[in-house]
């Protein structure tokens, strides 16, 4: 599914993110990334979903080798991955219904398709009664389950997570870590980067621990393993 | 591409347009200032190079032939000019004729001339037309060898001055046009640009969800068009009301031989196309700037 060999990654102002990683991630699993700040979390997770590409090394997501995909075929393999931010990444102008649609009308989705497609998504995270709502009528925590529609709503085979209960409280964290193991249950991958140690040690799966660009622990039932 | 898809990024293009409403207002403010001075320049050059292309299928030569030379003379040199490979036409103009063409052209004055009727000073003429208006001095040139030729005479100043204007006014409108087309088109590659600068998030995410690149940048094309199409509006309108008022009032007071006006029509059409057109042109080009620049897609 996720596969990187001998990556590295040094920007061009000379910090070096990521320090030669190897790693596999099957399909079907739930993975957090959890390191310090300034680890290279963020570039490792970039660049599954080819934001930034290696310096040196080979990645594979879905099939696709990505240090040797064509920019023009960069969109067609992105339509496979949903990503989820820290700051829910919304439209404010668009309500809760069209910031989701959005995502299908722009791999240009029948008018419906979209609909059916989008309603089952909303419903999936509780938000169906509040699909004529903008963004800012809703609180964190529903942001963000829009935005989890919205990185789900062309059924992607992995969705990448950076810090997705970052800006959220620890009782709207659990709702949306409820959400993403449901995700992962129908079978999709899900790569979460995360600094939450109660979510990590108490909804167990895989822990990839990255610290100065390498990998310092992979454990299939780990813990956060850092201090709060 | 899809007709849902198209049908979005026309609605987009539209939206912008308005979400935008002082920058579009500036944009298309520049572009209509810009082609009304574009839209004048194209009347003023057309319209000389109608009355230019008037005096040049006018001119001719005029040959005029030895007094001493016999009908039998004037004859056979009249074959020999018909002969040169770049005369068009030659048509013979006897003194007497000559004589009336110019008591009528001089109106009352001509009475004066009259007395010339008994004896004739003139010479009869040969008036010669060659196939291109340029072929006139190297034609003359070769018939002033002729024998039994007196003078040969084209108007050779007043030809080329006019000429030489009609040049230098094409030259200097030409120049003026680029100049006035490249601002219109970068005021419209600046409000592209801060579409695009309000619009990152929104196209962020478009390449996040896999829009492709041309999705992206279509609704972009579509709101440069429109500024263009936009701007060209009122230099139309306004060009119009005041040539077909030149046309209708002006015109017919204006009494200078070959001055002579291109008619309504076509020409106001061709000249609301022409605007159209170059609205639209500077409009893409200008999004095409932007989009190229700042999207990097």
């Amino acid at each position: 599914m996720i596969e990187m060999t001998d990556v590295y990654k040094t920007y061009s102002n000379g910090v070096v993110a990521i320090n030669g990683i190897n790693v596999k991630i099957k399909a079907g699993e739930f993975v957090y990334v959890v390191g310090p700040s300034g680890a290279g979390k963020s570039t490792f997770i970039k660049m599954m979903y080819r934001e930034e590409s290696p310096t040196t090394g080979n990645i594979v997501v879905n099939g696709v080798s990505l240090p040797k995909i064509r920019n023009t075929k960069v969109p067609l393999f992105r339509r496979n991955i949903g990503v989820v931010f820290q700051d829910f990444k919304l439209l404010p102008t668009l309500t809760v219904y069209e910031n989701v649609a959005f995502a299908m009308e722009v791999i240009e989705k029948t008018p419906d398709e979209i609909k059916k497609r989008v309603m089952e998504v909303l419903n999936l995270v509780g938000l169906k009664h509040k699909v004529r709502m903008l963004p800012t009528e809703l609180s964190g925590g529903e942001q963000q389950r829009v935005s989890i529609a919205r990185s789900i709503v062309n059924s992607p085979m992995v969705v990448i997570a950076d810090e997705p209960t970052g800006n959220l409280d620890p009782e709207t964290s659990w709702e949306i870590m409820n959400i993403f193991d449901e995700i992962n249950k129908s079978g999709t991958t899900i790569v979460m980067a995360t600094h939450n140690k109660d979510i990590v040690n108490n909804l167990k799966h895989r822990v990839i621990a990255i610290e100065n660009g390498k990998i310092a622990r992979d454990d299939l039932r780990g813990e956060y393993g850092y201090e709060a | 591409m899809k007709l849902n898809t198209l049908k979005r990024h026309f609605r987009e293009s539209g939206k912008s347009l308005v979400r935008n409403g002082w920058m579009t207002f500036a944009s298309v403010s520049a572009v209509t200032v810009t082609l009304l001075l574009v839209g004048v320049f194209f009347v003023i050059m057309m319209n000389l190079n109608h009355i230019a292309s008037n005096v040049e299928n006018d001119v001719e030569i005029r040959v005029h032939i030895d007094p001493a030379a016999t009908e039998e003379i004037q004859k056979t040199l009249g074959a020999k000019i018909k002969k040169i490979a770049k005369v068009d036409s030659i048509v013979y103009s006897p003194k007497e004729k000559e004589l009336t063409n110019m008591i009528e052209g001089m109106g009352e004055n001509g009475e004066a001339f009259k007395l010339f009727e008994q004896d004739n000073p003139l010479r009869d003429v040969l008036v010669v037309k060659t196939k291109t208006p340029q072929d006139v001095g190297q034609v003359s040139k070769k018939i002033e060898t002729f024998e039994y030729v007196q003078s040969v005479k084209y108007g050779k100043e007043y030809v080329d001055n006019l000429f030489n204007v009609v040049n230098i006014a094409r030259n200097i409108g030409v120049v003026l046009i680029i100049g006035l087309l490249f601002t219109a088109m970068f005021l419209i590659s600046n409000t592209i640009k801060i579409t695009i600068i309000a619009r990152r998030k929104e196209i962020e995410i478009m390449r996040l969800v896999g829009a492709t690149n041309n999705f992206i940048r279509w609704p972009f094309f579509l709101e440069g068009l429109w500024l263009g199409v936009l701007g060209s509006i009122i230099p139309i309108g306004l060009i119009g009301v005041f040539y077909s008022n030149l046309f209708k009032y002006v015109s017919p007071k204006i009494n200078i031989p070959f001055f002579e006006l291109l008619p309504l029509s076509p020409f106001i059409y061709q000249i609301s196309a022409i605007l159209i057109l170059l609205g639209g042109l500077i409009g893409i080009w200008g999004s095409l700037m932007s989009v190229r620049k700042f999207l990097k897609v």
